[in-house]
Protein backbone atom coordinates (compact mmCIF):
# COMPACT_ATOMS: atom_id res chain seq x y z
CA UNK A 1 0.00 0.00 0.00
CA UNK A 2 1.53 3.28 -1.10
CA UNK A 3 0.72 6.33 0.97
CA UNK A 4 0.85 9.84 -0.48
CA UNK A 5 2.49 12.44 1.75
CA UNK A 6 3.00 15.20 -0.82
CA UNK A 7 1.09 15.11 -4.10
CA UNK A 8 2.59 15.47 -7.56
CA UNK A 9 3.95 13.80 -10.65
CA UNK A 10 7.56 13.13 -11.58
CA UNK A 11 9.82 10.77 -13.45
CA UNK A 12 13.52 10.11 -13.17
CA UNK A 13 16.27 7.65 -12.36
CA UNK A 14 16.20 5.97 -8.96
CA UNK A 15 19.01 6.82 -6.55
CA UNK A 16 18.61 4.35 -3.73
CA UNK A 17 20.33 4.14 -0.35
CA UNK A 18 19.76 1.91 2.62
CA UNK A 19 21.04 4.61 4.99
CA UNK A 20 18.56 6.92 6.75
CA UNK A 21 19.46 10.46 5.65
CA UNK A 22 20.32 13.38 7.93
CA UNK A 23 19.80 16.19 5.41
CA UNK A 24 21.55 18.74 7.62
CA UNK A 25 25.17 17.75 7.26
CA UNK A 26 25.00 14.80 4.88
CA UNK A 27 23.91 16.73 1.77
CA UNK A 28 25.66 19.76 0.23
CA UNK A 29 22.77 22.15 -0.34
CA UNK A 30 24.60 24.04 -3.12
CA UNK A 31 25.34 20.97 -5.26
CA UNK A 32 23.03 18.20 -4.06
CA UNK A 33 26.03 15.91 -3.54
CA UNK A 34 26.17 13.51 -0.57
CA UNK A 35 29.19 14.65 1.44
CA UNK A 36 29.20 12.21 4.36
CA UNK A 37 31.55 9.23 3.85
CA UNK A 38 29.35 6.97 5.98
CA UNK A 39 26.64 6.84 3.28
CA UNK A 40 26.59 4.17 0.58
CA UNK A 41 25.75 6.94 -1.92
CA UNK A 42 28.73 9.12 -0.86
CA UNK A 43 29.74 11.59 -3.62
CA UNK A 44 26.60 10.85 -5.64
CA UNK A 45 24.31 13.73 -6.64
CA UNK A 46 20.65 13.58 -5.64
CA UNK A 47 19.78 16.25 -8.24
CA UNK A 48 16.82 15.29 -10.47
CA UNK A 49 16.77 11.77 -9.02
CA UNK A 50 13.91 9.84 -7.49
CA UNK A 51 15.56 9.55 -4.10
CA UNK A 52 14.69 6.27 -2.39
CA UNK A 53 15.79 5.95 1.26
CA UNK A 54 14.42 4.40 4.48
CA UNK A 55 13.60 7.69 6.30
CA UNK A 56 15.10 10.94 7.52
CA UNK A 57 17.01 11.29 10.82
CA UNK A 58 18.66 13.99 12.89
CA UNK A 59 18.21 17.72 12.98
CA UNK A 60 14.79 19.30 12.54
CA UNK A 61 16.55 21.96 10.44
CA UNK A 62 17.05 19.34 7.71
CA UNK A 63 13.67 20.56 6.38
CA UNK A 64 15.38 23.85 5.44
CA UNK A 65 18.08 21.87 3.61
CA UNK A 66 15.42 20.20 1.44
CA UNK A 67 13.89 23.60 0.69
CA UNK A 68 17.36 25.01 -0.17
CA UNK A 69 18.03 22.12 -2.55
CA UNK A 70 14.87 23.10 -4.44
CA UNK A 71 15.73 26.82 -4.52
CA UNK A 72 19.25 25.97 -5.73
CA UNK A 73 17.89 23.72 -8.48
CA UNK A 74 19.57 20.57 -7.18
CA UNK A 75 16.69 18.76 -5.45
CA UNK A 76 15.44 15.27 -6.23
CA UNK A 77 12.27 15.26 -8.40
CA UNK A 78 10.54 12.96 -5.91
CA UNK A 79 11.25 11.05 -2.69
CA UNK A 80 10.21 7.54 -1.75
CA UNK A 81 10.58 6.38 1.87
CA UNK A 82 9.74 3.34 3.90
CA UNK A 83 8.81 5.30 7.00
CA UNK A 84 7.69 8.91 7.20
CA UNK A 85 9.35 11.48 9.39
CA UNK A 86 8.32 15.07 9.95
CA UNK A 87 11.53 16.64 8.68
CA UNK A 88 11.35 15.06 5.22
CA UNK A 89 7.56 15.34 4.97
CA UNK A 90 7.50 19.06 5.83
CA UNK A 91 10.57 19.86 3.70
CA UNK A 92 8.98 18.19 0.68
CA UNK A 93 5.64 19.91 1.37
CA UNK A 94 7.20 23.36 1.32
CA UNK A 95 9.46 22.60 -1.64
CA UNK A 96 6.62 20.92 -3.60
CA UNK A 97 8.55 17.70 -4.04
CA UNK A 98 6.20 14.70 -4.44
CA UNK A 99 6.74 12.22 -1.62
CA UNK A 100 5.30 8.78 -0.96
CA UNK A 101 5.69 6.01 1.61
CA UNK A 102 5.89 2.45 0.31
CA UNK A 103 5.70 -0.97 1.96
CA UNK A 104 8.79 -2.91 3.02
CA UNK A 105 8.44 -5.26 0.03
CA UNK A 106 7.95 -2.45 -2.48
CA UNK A 107 10.92 -0.61 -1.01
CA UNK A 108 13.10 -3.69 -1.47
CA UNK A 109 11.94 -4.24 -5.03
CA UNK A 110 12.83 -0.74 -6.26
CA UNK A 111 16.07 -1.02 -8.22
CA UNK A 112 18.82 1.57 -8.13
CA UNK A 113 19.42 3.28 -11.48
CA UNK A 114 16.07 2.29 -12.98
CA UNK A 115 13.80 4.91 -14.56
CA UNK A 116 10.46 5.15 -12.74
CA UNK A 117 7.45 7.42 -12.75
CA UNK A 118 5.44 8.68 -9.79
CA UNK A 119 1.92 10.03 -10.17
CA UNK A 120 0.03 10.47 -6.91
CA UNK A 121 -3.27 10.93 -8.74
CA UNK A 122 -3.01 7.68 -10.69
CA UNK A 123 -4.26 4.31 -9.42
CA UNK A 124 -0.74 2.96 -9.91
CA UNK A 125 1.28 5.54 -8.05
CA UNK A 126 4.64 3.97 -8.88
CA UNK A 127 5.44 2.77 -12.40
CA UNK B 1 -6.50 13.24 7.82
CA UNK B 2 -9.89 14.93 8.22
CA UNK B 3 -9.88 18.70 7.96
CA UNK B 4 -12.64 21.05 9.09
CA UNK B 5 -14.33 23.22 6.49
CA UNK B 6 -12.29 26.20 7.59
CA UNK B 7 -9.04 24.24 7.40
CA UNK B 8 -9.96 23.05 3.88
CA UNK B 9 -10.55 26.63 2.81
CA UNK B 10 -7.19 27.70 4.18
CA UNK B 11 -5.52 24.78 2.38
CA UNK B 12 -7.15 25.86 -0.87
CA UNK B 13 -5.69 29.31 -0.52
CA UNK B 14 -8.88 31.16 0.35
CA UNK B 15 -7.22 32.76 3.39
CA UNK B 16 -3.97 33.76 1.72
CA UNK B 17 -0.67 32.22 0.82
CA UNK B 18 0.85 32.06 4.32
CA UNK B 19 -1.97 29.98 5.75
CA UNK B 20 -2.10 27.85 2.61
CA UNK B 21 1.60 27.03 2.97
CA UNK B 22 1.16 26.35 6.68
CA UNK B 23 -1.74 23.96 6.15
CA UNK B 24 0.09 22.21 3.29
CA UNK B 25 2.91 21.47 5.75
CA UNK B 26 0.49 20.29 8.46
CA UNK B 27 -1.34 18.07 5.96
CA UNK B 28 1.93 16.40 4.93
CA UNK B 29 3.11 15.87 8.51
CA UNK B 30 -0.38 14.71 9.49
CA UNK B 31 -0.43 12.14 6.68
CA UNK B 32 3.13 11.12 7.54
CA UNK B 33 2.11 10.26 11.10
CA UNK B 34 -1.38 8.88 10.34
CA UNK B 35 -3.12 11.67 12.23
CA UNK B 36 -6.90 11.78 12.10
CA UNK B 37 -7.23 15.51 12.76
CA UNK B 38 -5.53 18.72 13.81
CA UNK B 39 -5.69 19.82 17.45
CA UNK B 40 -4.88 23.14 19.16
CA UNK B 41 -1.44 23.65 20.69
CA UNK B 42 -0.38 26.17 23.34
CA UNK B 43 3.28 26.79 22.56
CA UNK B 44 5.58 26.39 19.56
CA UNK B 45 9.37 26.28 19.79
CA UNK B 46 11.03 26.94 16.44
CA UNK B 47 14.33 25.80 14.97
CA UNK B 48 16.00 27.24 11.87
CA UNK B 49 17.50 30.45 13.25
CA UNK B 50 21.22 30.03 12.66
CA UNK B 51 22.37 31.40 9.27
CA UNK B 52 24.96 28.61 9.24
CA UNK B 53 22.19 26.02 8.98
CA UNK B 54 19.42 27.64 6.92
CA UNK B 55 21.57 29.61 4.49
CA UNK B 56 20.51 32.19 1.92
CA UNK B 57 17.32 30.43 0.83
CA UNK B 58 16.19 30.12 4.46
CA UNK B 59 16.94 33.78 5.14
CA UNK B 60 14.96 34.82 2.06
CA UNK B 61 12.06 32.49 2.87
CA UNK B 62 11.72 33.96 6.39
CA UNK B 63 12.08 37.53 5.12
CA UNK B 64 9.19 36.98 2.69
CA UNK B 65 7.08 35.01 5.15
CA UNK B 66 7.42 37.62 7.88
CA UNK B 67 5.84 40.31 5.68
CA UNK B 68 2.44 39.01 6.71
CA UNK B 69 2.84 35.89 8.89
CA UNK B 70 2.15 36.35 12.60
CA UNK B 71 2.33 33.66 15.25
CA UNK B 72 -0.96 32.71 16.84
CA UNK B 73 0.37 31.06 20.03
CA UNK B 74 3.30 31.63 22.37
CA UNK B 75 6.38 30.98 20.25
CA UNK B 76 10.04 30.76 21.24
CA UNK B 77 13.12 30.24 19.06
CA UNK B 78 16.38 28.30 18.95
CA UNK B 79 19.87 29.83 19.19
CA UNK B 80 21.31 31.79 16.29
CA UNK B 81 24.92 31.76 15.14
CA UNK B 82 26.51 34.17 17.60
CA UNK B 83 26.04 36.66 20.44
CA UNK B 84 25.58 40.19 19.01
CA UNK B 85 27.11 41.67 22.21
CA UNK B 86 30.41 39.89 21.53
CA UNK B 87 30.58 39.71 17.75
CA UNK B 88 33.43 42.23 17.53
CA UNK B 89 35.66 39.74 19.37
CA UNK B 90 35.33 37.24 16.52
CA UNK B 91 37.05 38.87 13.55
CA UNK B 92 36.85 35.77 11.32
CA UNK B 93 33.07 36.19 10.98
CA UNK B 94 32.41 38.29 7.90
CA UNK B 95 29.93 41.14 7.50
CA UNK B 96 27.69 39.13 5.18
CA UNK B 97 27.15 36.51 7.88
CA UNK B 98 26.33 39.22 10.41
CA UNK B 99 23.86 40.95 8.07
CA UNK B 100 22.09 37.71 7.13
CA UNK B 101 21.89 36.65 10.78
CA UNK B 102 20.42 40.04 11.66
CA UNK B 103 17.80 39.63 8.94
CA UNK B 104 16.79 36.18 10.22
CA UNK B 105 16.57 37.47 13.81
CA UNK B 106 14.43 40.41 12.69
CA UNK B 107 12.11 38.19 10.61
CA UNK B 108 11.31 36.04 13.64
CA UNK B 109 10.75 39.10 15.82
CA UNK B 110 8.46 40.59 13.15
CA UNK B 111 6.37 37.41 13.22
CA UNK B 112 5.88 37.92 16.96
CA UNK B 113 8.09 35.23 18.48
CA UNK B 114 9.75 35.81 21.83
CA UNK B 115 13.44 36.45 21.12
CA UNK B 116 14.73 33.71 23.46
CA UNK B 117 17.38 32.30 21.06
CA UNK B 118 17.71 29.28 23.28
CA UNK B 119 17.61 25.50 22.88
CA UNK B 120 16.47 25.18 26.50
CA UNK B 121 13.04 26.84 26.72
CA UNK B 122 12.35 24.60 29.74
CA UNK B 123 15.12 26.46 31.64
CA UNK B 124 13.55 29.85 30.91
CA UNK B 125 9.81 29.35 31.34
CA UNK B 126 7.65 27.34 33.73
CA UNK B 127 6.17 24.48 31.73
CA UNK B 128 2.39 24.51 31.24
CA UNK B 129 0.14 22.07 33.09
CA UNK B 130 0.48 18.34 32.47
CA UNK B 131 -0.67 16.92 29.11
CA UNK B 132 -0.70 20.34 27.44
CA UNK B 133 -0.07 19.99 23.70
CA UNK B 134 2.95 21.94 22.42
CA UNK B 135 5.02 21.81 19.24
CA UNK B 136 8.79 21.74 19.83
CA UNK B 137 11.20 21.49 16.91
CA UNK B 138 14.40 21.46 18.99
CA UNK B 139 14.92 17.77 19.66
CA UNK B 140 16.42 18.03 23.16
CA UNK B 141 13.55 20.31 24.20
CA UNK B 142 10.93 17.97 22.72
CA UNK B 143 12.43 15.00 24.57
CA UNK B 144 12.66 17.00 27.83
CA UNK B 145 9.05 18.17 27.44
CA UNK B 146 7.69 14.66 26.83
CA UNK B 147 9.88 12.75 29.27
CA UNK B 148 10.45 15.08 32.22
CA UNK B 149 7.96 17.91 31.71
CA UNK B 150 4.79 15.83 31.34
CA UNK B 151 3.64 17.82 28.29
CA UNK B 152 3.15 16.48 24.77
CA UNK B 153 4.86 17.04 21.44
CA UNK B 154 6.10 15.01 18.51
CA UNK B 155 9.69 15.49 17.38
CA UNK B 156 8.69 18.37 15.14
CA UNK B 157 10.64 19.70 12.18
CA UNK B 158 11.57 23.35 11.65
CA UNK B 159 8.65 23.79 9.23
CA UNK B 160 6.04 21.78 11.12
CA UNK B 161 6.65 23.82 14.29
CA UNK B 162 6.56 27.04 12.26
CA UNK B 163 3.26 25.99 10.66
CA UNK B 164 1.93 25.20 14.16
CA UNK B 165 3.04 28.61 15.45
CA UNK B 166 1.14 30.34 12.61
CA UNK B 167 -2.04 28.22 12.77
CA UNK B 168 -2.01 27.27 16.47
CA UNK B 169 -2.51 23.61 15.49
CA UNK B 170 -0.66 20.32 15.12
CA UNK B 171 -1.60 16.88 13.78
CA UNK B 172 -2.98 14.60 16.51
CA UNK B 173 -0.67 11.59 16.25
CA UNK B 174 2.08 9.46 17.83
CA UNK B 175 3.33 10.94 21.12
CA UNK B 176 0.45 13.41 21.32
CA UNK B 177 -1.89 10.51 22.02
CA UNK B 178 -2.21 8.77 25.38
CA UNK B 179 -0.96 5.34 26.29
CA UNK B 180 1.13 4.42 23.29
CA UNK B 181 3.03 1.20 24.08
CA UNK B 182 6.75 1.51 24.56
CA UNK B 183 8.40 -1.38 22.74
CA UNK B 184 11.90 -1.29 24.16
CA UNK B 185 13.64 -1.10 27.53
CA UNK B 186 17.28 -0.04 27.70
CA UNK B 187 19.03 -1.39 30.77
CA UNK B 188 21.58 1.10 32.08
CA UNK B 189 24.46 -1.05 33.35
CA UNK B 190 27.04 1.66 34.13
CA UNK B 191 27.65 2.37 37.80
CA UNK B 192 27.78 5.94 39.14
CA UNK B 193 27.25 7.45 35.72
CA UNK B 194 28.32 11.07 35.11
CA UNK B 195 26.66 13.48 32.69
CA UNK B 196 28.77 12.24 29.78
CA UNK B 197 27.67 8.64 30.40
CA UNK B 198 24.06 9.87 30.27
CA UNK B 199 24.73 11.67 27.00
CA UNK B 200 26.21 8.48 25.52
CA UNK B 201 23.24 6.49 26.85
CA UNK B 202 20.94 8.95 25.08
CA UNK B 203 22.85 8.69 21.82
CA UNK B 204 22.67 4.88 22.05
CA UNK B 205 18.95 4.95 22.88
CA UNK B 206 18.26 7.25 19.94
CA UNK B 207 20.01 4.81 17.62
CA UNK B 208 18.24 1.65 18.75
CA UNK B 209 14.86 3.05 19.82
CA UNK B 210 11.87 4.00 17.72
CA UNK B 211 9.66 6.89 18.93
CA UNK B 212 9.98 6.14 22.66
CA UNK B 213 12.03 3.95 25.01
CA UNK B 214 12.00 2.82 28.63
CA UNK B 215 15.24 3.19 30.57
CA UNK B 216 15.86 1.00 33.62
CA UNK B 217 18.68 0.96 36.19
CA UNK B 218 18.77 4.71 36.67
CA UNK B 219 18.02 6.53 39.90
CA UNK B 220 17.32 10.24 40.06
CA UNK B 221 19.92 11.76 37.74
CA UNK B 222 20.63 15.47 38.29
CA UNK B 223 19.51 18.11 35.83
CA UNK B 224 22.85 18.27 34.03
CA UNK B 225 22.67 14.52 33.37
CA UNK B 226 19.03 14.71 32.30
CA UNK B 227 19.77 17.46 29.80
CA UNK B 228 22.75 15.53 28.49
CA UNK B 229 20.54 12.45 28.01
CA UNK B 230 17.95 14.50 26.10
CA UNK B 231 20.64 16.11 23.93
CA UNK B 232 22.31 12.81 23.04
CA UNK B 233 19.03 11.08 22.27
CA UNK B 234 17.79 13.83 19.98
CA UNK B 235 20.98 13.80 17.93
CA UNK B 236 21.11 10.21 16.77
CA UNK B 237 17.62 9.16 15.78
CA UNK B 238 13.87 9.64 15.78
CA UNK B 239 13.21 8.84 19.46
CA UNK B 240 11.41 11.69 21.27
CA UNK B 241 10.48 10.26 24.64
CA UNK B 242 11.95 8.16 27.44
CA UNK B 243 10.55 6.93 30.68
CA UNK B 244 12.56 5.75 33.69
CA UNK B 245 11.21 2.38 34.86
CA UNK B 246 12.06 -0.43 37.27
CA UNK B 247 13.58 -3.29 35.35
CA UNK B 248 11.48 -6.19 34.08
CA UNK B 249 8.30 -4.30 34.82
CA UNK B 250 6.89 -4.97 31.38
CA UNK B 251 7.15 -7.30 28.41
CA UNK B 252 9.14 -5.05 26.08
CA UNK B 253 12.36 -5.94 24.28
CA UNK B 254 15.47 -5.54 26.50
CA UNK B 255 18.75 -4.02 25.34
CA UNK B 256 21.78 -3.58 27.61
CA UNK B 257 23.87 -0.41 27.72
CA UNK B 258 27.09 -1.44 29.43
CA UNK B 259 30.80 -0.59 29.23
CA UNK B 260 31.20 -2.11 25.78
CA UNK B 261 28.26 -0.22 24.23
CA UNK B 262 29.38 2.99 25.94
CA UNK B 263 32.95 2.62 24.69
CA UNK B 264 31.83 2.05 21.11
CA UNK B 265 29.90 5.31 20.97
CA UNK B 266 32.62 7.17 22.87
CA UNK B 267 35.17 6.00 20.27
CA UNK B 268 32.87 7.13 17.47
CA UNK B 269 32.57 10.67 18.86
CA UNK B 270 35.90 11.18 20.65
CA UNK B 271 38.51 11.69 17.93
CA UNK B 272 41.31 13.41 19.85
CA UNK B 273 42.99 13.12 23.25
CA UNK B 274 43.47 16.86 23.56
CA UNK B 275 41.90 20.08 22.33
CA UNK B 276 42.70 23.73 21.53
CA UNK B 277 39.57 25.20 23.03
CA UNK B 278 36.79 24.21 25.46
CA UNK B 279 33.04 24.62 24.90
CA UNK B 280 30.41 24.04 27.59
CA UNK B 281 26.72 24.13 26.82
CA UNK B 282 24.89 22.04 24.32
CA UNK B 283 22.14 22.17 25.41
CA UNK B 284 22.79 25.68 26.81
CA UNK B 285 23.56 25.67 30.55
CA UNK B 286 20.83 26.40 33.08
CA UNK B 287 21.15 28.49 36.24
CA UNK B 288 21.92 25.47 38.42
CA UNK B 289 24.68 24.36 36.06
CA UNK B 290 26.19 27.86 36.00
CA UNK B 291 26.10 27.91 39.80
CA UNK B 292 27.83 24.49 39.97
CA UNK B 293 30.44 25.63 37.48
CA UNK B 294 31.12 28.74 39.49
CA UNK B 295 31.74 26.58 42.60
CA UNK B 296 33.94 24.12 40.73
CA UNK B 297 36.13 26.95 39.41
CA UNK B 298 36.95 28.49 42.82
CA UNK B 299 40.65 29.32 42.85
CA UNK B 300 41.22 27.82 39.41
CA UNK B 301 41.88 29.28 35.95
CA UNK B 302 41.34 27.85 32.50
CA UNK B 303 44.56 27.18 30.62
CA UNK B 304 42.87 27.67 27.29
CA UNK B 305 39.96 29.55 25.84
CA UNK B 306 36.62 28.34 27.24
CA UNK B 307 33.28 29.33 25.70
CA UNK B 308 30.28 28.87 28.00
CA UNK B 309 26.85 28.96 26.36
CA UNK B 310 23.63 29.79 28.21
CA UNK B 311 20.43 31.59 27.29
CA UNK B 312 20.21 35.37 27.72
CA UNK B 313 17.60 34.89 30.47
CA UNK B 314 19.87 32.54 32.43
CA UNK B 315 22.88 34.81 31.95
CA UNK B 316 20.93 37.78 33.37
CA UNK B 317 19.84 35.74 36.40
CA UNK B 318 23.38 34.44 36.90
CA UNK B 319 24.77 38.00 36.80
CA UNK B 320 22.27 39.16 39.38
CA UNK B 321 23.27 36.29 41.64
CA UNK B 322 27.00 36.91 41.03
CA UNK B 323 27.58 33.38 39.70
CA UNK B 324 29.31 34.81 36.64
CA UNK B 325 32.10 36.55 38.62
CA UNK B 326 34.08 33.41 39.48
CA UNK B 327 33.61 31.99 35.97
CA UNK B 328 34.86 35.14 34.26
CA UNK B 329 37.73 35.48 36.71
CA UNK B 330 38.75 31.94 35.74
CA UNK B 331 38.81 33.03 32.09
CA UNK B 332 35.46 31.63 30.97
CA UNK B 333 33.64 33.59 28.24
CA UNK B 334 29.88 33.59 28.80
CA UNK B 335 27.97 33.78 25.52
CA UNK B 336 24.22 33.91 24.94
CA UNK B 337 21.78 33.53 22.01
CA UNK B 338 24.03 30.83 20.50
CA UNK B 339 25.40 27.40 21.39
CA UNK B 340 28.17 24.89 20.62
CA UNK B 341 26.18 23.31 17.80
CA UNK B 342 26.90 24.81 14.40
CA UNK B 343 28.23 28.07 15.76
CA UNK B 344 30.57 29.96 13.42
CA UNK B 345 32.42 31.25 16.52
CA UNK B 346 34.90 28.38 16.29
CA UNK B 347 37.50 29.50 13.74
CA UNK B 348 38.57 26.30 11.99
CA UNK B 349 41.70 28.02 10.66
CA UNK B 350 42.88 28.35 14.25
CA UNK B 351 41.29 25.38 15.98
CA UNK B 352 41.85 21.72 15.13
CA UNK B 353 40.08 20.12 18.06
CA UNK B 354 37.57 21.09 20.73
CA UNK B 355 37.13 19.81 24.28
CA UNK B 356 33.53 19.34 25.44
CA UNK B 357 31.38 17.20 27.74
CA UNK B 358 28.43 17.32 25.32
CA UNK B 359 27.61 14.32 23.15
CA UNK B 360 25.31 16.43 21.01
CA UNK B 361 28.01 19.09 20.70
CA UNK B 362 30.61 16.45 19.79
CA UNK B 363 28.47 15.09 16.96
CA UNK B 364 27.95 18.49 15.31
CA UNK B 365 31.50 19.71 15.99
CA UNK B 366 32.82 16.69 14.15
CA UNK B 367 30.25 16.38 11.37
CA UNK B 368 29.31 20.00 10.66
CA UNK B 369 32.03 22.29 12.04
CA UNK B 370 34.65 19.79 10.93
CA UNK B 371 36.96 19.70 13.95
CA UNK B 372 38.19 16.82 16.10
CA UNK B 373 36.65 16.37 19.53
CA UNK B 374 38.05 15.52 22.94
CA UNK B 375 35.00 14.31 24.81
CA UNK B 376 35.22 14.09 28.60
CA UNK B 377 33.05 14.82 31.66
CA UNK B 378 33.01 18.28 33.23
CA UNK B 379 34.88 17.10 36.35
CA UNK B 380 37.73 15.91 34.15
CA UNK B 381 37.69 19.10 32.06
CA UNK B 382 38.12 21.15 35.25
CA UNK B 383 40.82 18.79 36.54
CA UNK B 384 42.87 18.64 33.33
CA UNK B 385 42.29 22.04 31.72
CA UNK B 386 42.62 24.44 34.67
CA UNK B 387 45.40 25.27 37.08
Amino acid sequence: MTKVIVQGKASGLVLKTNNPINFLGAVDKQTGIIQDKKYDIFEKSIKDSILVFPHGVGSSVGAYTIYSLMVNGVAPVAMVCQKADLTVASGCALANIPMVIVSFDDFNSIQNGKEIEIDTNSSNILN
Amino acid sequence: MELTKEEEQALNGEMGETLQTSYRILLATGEATNAEKLIPIKWAHLSGVNYNTIGDSGEEFLRNLSKDARVKVKSTVNPMGFDFDHISEFSHIDDEFIEKQKSIRDSYIRMGVEPTFSCTPYDIFDLPEKNTQVSFAESNAAIFANSLGGIKTNKESAFSALASAITGKSPYSDLRKDGSDIQMTIRMKLENPNELDFGLLGFFAGKVGDTSVNISGVSQPNRRSCKSLCGGMGTSGTCAKFQFVDEESDGSEKVDFGKEEMQKIHDELNTSDKGDLITLGSPQLGLEEISDLSNMLKGKSFQKRCMIFCSRAVQNQARNLDYTKEIERAGGEILSDCCTCLTPLIDTNEVDSVITNSVKGAYYLKNSTGVDVNLKPLSKIIQEETN
